[in-house]
C-alpha cells in the first residue's frame, strides 16, 4: 500500500510515457474514406448503369455488370411525355430562384448591414415560417389554390417554392453579408459610393460566392420538391418528381426506364452544382483586410 | 488642402450609462499640418478620427474642414480620404481599380484616372502591381495600395487610422518614414491615429494625447516630452515610460530613498500645503554614480539589454514603485546587484499634483 502510494506520487516527476498513436494510420483512413464514398455513390452508379440497359438486362439475377449499352430507355422516357414535365420543373425552379434572390438580397443586406430596432424579430419571424411541417399546411394551401384557380398551375408552385426557400436564403445570405468587412464598406462610403453603388459594385461581388451557394440550394430544393407538386398539380403543371412516380405502375416496375428518367431528372442539378462549384470554393473576401 | 477644426465635438454612445467616447474635443489643425492622435486603447482617438470622416456621428459641437461646417455631411461630401488599419481594399478589383474607384464614382474621364493612378503608383513603387488583385500582394504592398487610394483623390485631408499596425516591425519603421516624407511632399493636412508613441513622436508636427475621450495635451513632440501637462502624458510619452511615484515633500525637494531630489522653487511654491507630490524622472535622466556621490541605492531585479543601452528595473528600499534606469549597454549590472543611481540633471525632474495630476510649476 505504502509502496503504491509512493510510486503514484513519484509519477508526475518522471516524464509521462508517450501514448501510442491512437486510431488508424493515414492509409487505413484513406481506405475507409473510399469505402464510405463508394457506399454513397454506388446507388447513383447503379442508376446510371441501369439506365443504359435493356429492360431484360436490368432484371437479371445476378445483375449484369457488362452489357451492350442502349439509349432505348431514354427514348422511351421522352415518348412517355417527359419533356413537358422537364419544362415545368425548369420554369418553376429558375423563376422561383430568381424571385428568391431578387427579394432575398435586399432583405439580407438590410438585416445584416443596416440593422434597425426590429431586426432580430424579423429574423425570428422568417425562421418561424419554416417551423410548420408542410403537411400541416397542405389542406389550406390546396383550398386556397383551388379558390384562386391555381390548381395544376405552375405559378402556384413558383409562389410556393419562393416562399419555401426565401427564409432559408435570407438567413444564409445574411451570414455571408455579415462577413463583409465593415471597414471595406466604410472605405467605399468615403470613396463616394451611393447605396446602390455600394451594394452592386462593392458588396455583391464580394458575397457572390455566398449568393451562388444560396442559389444552388434553392435550385436543388425546388427541383427535388415533391410534396407540393404531387398534391397541387396533375397532368398540366406536373414537375419531374411527379413524372418519376408515374413509373410505379400497376403492371410493375420498369427499372431501366425509371433509371433513365431518374438520370435525366438529376442531370440538371448535377450540372448546376458543377458550375457553381468554382464559385463556392473561391475565397469569400480574401485580400480585403489584413 | 484645408484646415480641420473640432469645436467642442463630442460623441456620446447612448445607453443605460451614456459613454462619452469623445468628450468636447477642442482641436484645430492648420492647413498642411501632420497631427497625430495618440492614446491608449479606448481613449477615443479612432472615434475622433471617424467623426472627422463622417463615419461616426457628432452628437455635440461641430467639425469644420476648411471654411465648411461638415458636421452633418456624409463622408463623400467632406473631401477627405481615409486609410484604414485593415487597409479595406476591394478584393475583387485590381490595384489600379482600387486606386481609381473614387475617381470613377466622381465621373472623372478614364484616361485621366489612368494617369493619376499611374502617377500615384510611381510614387508608391506600385507600378508593377497595378494589374494584381489585393490577395496577390504582400502586407506592405497592400498598405501602399491603401495609401495610393487616398493619394489619387487629392483630398484636402488625409485621415489615417493606425495604418501601420498590421506591418512587421522593420517594415513599419520604413513605411513610417515614407508616409512622413510623402505627407511633406504633398503638403496635405493629415490626421493620423496611432497607439504607438514612437510613431507619434517621429511623425507628427504636433501630437494630441487623448485619454478617456478627453484631450490631455496637444503640442509638438519635443514639448510633450519636455513639458508634459499632466502625469498621464508624462507616463504615456517616452519609451520606456517615465518613472512616476508619489514622494514626500521635504525642504528643497522630495525624498527618494536617501536622496533629496531637488525640486525648483516655483514648483515647491505650487506644491505648498502638500505633504507629497508625484515626481517624474525619465529613465534617461538617471544614471549610475560612484559611491559617495548624491544618489540612492537600487536593487536591480530585471535587466533589459537593447544593445546600445540597457534598462535596469529595480526598487528602492522602503518604496513600492519600480524605477527604470538607462545605463550603458556594454557593462550592465547583474540581477540582484545593488547599484547607486543618481540624477544626471536636476532640470529634468517633473512634478505633478498628487490628486489632480496636473503639472506643478
Amino acid at each position: 500500500m505504502t509502496t503504491a502510494t509512493a510510486t503514484r506520487q513519484a509519477e508526475p516527476a518522471s516524464p509521462a510515457p508517450r501514448k501510442p498513436k491512437r486510431g488508424l494510420g493515414p492509409g487505413a483512413l484513406t481506405a475507409a474514406t473510399w469505402i464510405v464514398a463508394i457506399l454513397f455513390v454506388f446507388p447513383l452508379i447503379w442508376m446510371v448503369l441501369t439506365a443504359f440497359k435493356t429492360e431484360s438486362d436490368a432484371f437479371t439475377d445476378p445483375p449484369k455488370l457488362f452489357f451492350t449499352p442502349t439509349l432505348d430507355q431514354f427514348a422511351g422516357v421522352i415518348d412517355r411525355g417527359f419533356l413537358p414535365y422537364l419544362g415545368n420543373s425548369a420554369f418553376v425552379t429558375v423563376l422561383s430562384t430568381l424571385l428568391v434572390l431578387l427579394l432575398g438580397v435586399p432583405a439580407a443586406y438590410a438585416l445584416s448591414l443596416a440593422p434597425v430596432k426590429g431586426t432580430s424579430n424579423a429574423l425570428g419571424f422568417f425562421l418561424s415560417t419554416k417551423m410548420l411541417p408542410i403537411v400541416a399546411a397542405i389542406i389550406p394551401l390546396y383550398v386556397i389554390s383551388q379558390n384562386v384557380q391555381l390548381l395544376d398551375n405552375v405559378w402556384a408552385l413558383v409562389i410556393l417554392y419562393t416562399a419555401m426557400n426565401l427564409p432559408l436564403a435570407i438567413w444564409m445570405m445574411r451570414s455571408f453579408f455579415l462577413e463583409v468587412p465593415t471597414e471595406m464598406i466604410e472605405a467605399a462610403r468615403v470613396d463616394g459610393a451611393s447605396l446602390p453603388t455600394l451594394l452592386y459594385k462593392v458588396i455583391l461581388p464580394v458575397v457572390a460566392p455566398g449568393i451562388a451557394a444560396t442559389a444552388l440550394i434553392c435550385v436543388i430544393f425546388s427541383w427535388t420538391e415533391f410534396f407540393y407538386a404531387v398534391n397541387l398539380t396533375a397532368a398540366r403543371a406536373g414537375t419531374v418528381p411527379v413524372f418519376l412516380v408515374g413509373f410505379i405502375t400497376s403492371e410493375g416496375l420498369y427499372w431501366a426506364q425509371l433509371s433513365a428518367a431518374a438520370l435525366l431528372a438529376s442531370l440538371p442539378v448535377m450540372i448546376v452544382g458543377w458550375i457553381a462549384q468554382n464559385h463556392l470554393v473561391r475565397g469569400l473576401s480574401m485580400g480585403a483586410v489584413k | 488642402m484645408a484646415a480641420v477644426a473640432y469645436a467642442a465635438a463630442s460623441r456620446v454612445y447612448p445607453g443605460a450609462s451614456a459613454v462619452r467616447a469623445v468628450d468636447r474635443l477642442e482641436l484645430s489643425i492648420p492647413d498642411g499640418e501632420f497631427l497625430v492622435l495618440v492614446g491608449p486603447s479606448g481613449s477615443g482617438k479612432s472615434t475622433a478620427l471617424r467623426m472627422a470622416a463622417g463615419l461616426e456621428d457628432v452628437d455635440e459641437g461641430a467639425i469644420h474642414i476648411g471654411d465648411r461646417d461638415v458636421t452633418d455631411l456624409p463622408p463623400k461630401d467632406r473631401d477627405i480620404a481615409m486609410v484604414f488599419q485593415s487597409y479595406a481594399l476591394y478584393p475583387h478589383m485590381t490595384v489600379a481599380d482600387n486606386m481609381g474607384f473614387a475617381l470613377r464614382l466622381r465621373g472623372v474621364p478614364k484616361p485621366e484616372i489612368a494617369d493619376k493612378v499611374k502617377e500615384a503608383a510611381g510614387l508608391l513603387d506600385l507600378t508593377k502591381y497595378l494589374d494584381r488583385k489585393p490577395k496577390a500582394l504582400s502586407g506592405g504592398q497592400r498598405q501602399r495600395v491603401a495609401m495610393g487610394r487616398a493619394i489619387v483623390r487629392e483630398p484636402s485631408v488625409f485621415l489615417m487610422d493606425e495604418p501601420l499596425s498590421n506591418l512587421d516591425a522593420k517594415l513599419r519603421v520604413e513605411t513610417r518614414a515614407n508616409i512622413a516624407k510623402l505627407q511633406q511632399r504633398l503638403g496635405t493636412t493629415t490626421i493620423y491615429v496611432t497607439h504607438d508613441q514612437v510613431e507619434a513622436m517621429t511623425m507628427g508636427d504636433r501630437v494630441a494625447v487623448l485619454k478617456d475621450g478627453v484631450l490631455q495635451q496637444c503640442a509638438s513632440p519635443r514639448e510633450l516630452y519636455e513639458n508634459p501637462a499632466n502625469a498621464f502624458v508624462a507616463g504615456f510619452i517616452g519609451s520606456p515610460a517615465m518613472n512616476l511615484g508619489t514622494y514626500r515633500v521635504v525642504d528643497g525637494g522630495a525624498r527618494l530613498g536617501e536622496l533629496t531630489v531637488p525640486v525648483p522653487r516655483p514648483v515647491l511654491d505650487a506644491a505648498s500645503g502638500l505633504d507629497e507630490i508625484v515626481l517624474g524622472v525619465r529613465p534617461e535622466s538617471l544614471g549610475l554614480v560612484g559611491a559617495g556621490e548624491d544618489g540612492f541605492e537600487l536593487t536591480v531585479d530585471l535587466v533589459e539589454e537593447l544593445g546600445a543601452d540597457a534598462y535596469l528595473h529595480g526598487t528602492v528600499d522602503g518604496a513600492s514603485e519600480r524605477i527604470v534606469v538607462r545605463v550603458d549597454g556594454r557593462t550592465p549590472p547583474r540581477i540582484g546587484e545593488k547599484v547607486r543611481v543618481g540624477l544626471r540633471d536636476a532640470g529634468e525632474v517633473h512634478a505633478f499634483h498628487p490628486e489632480t495630476s496636473r503639472r506643478l510649476g
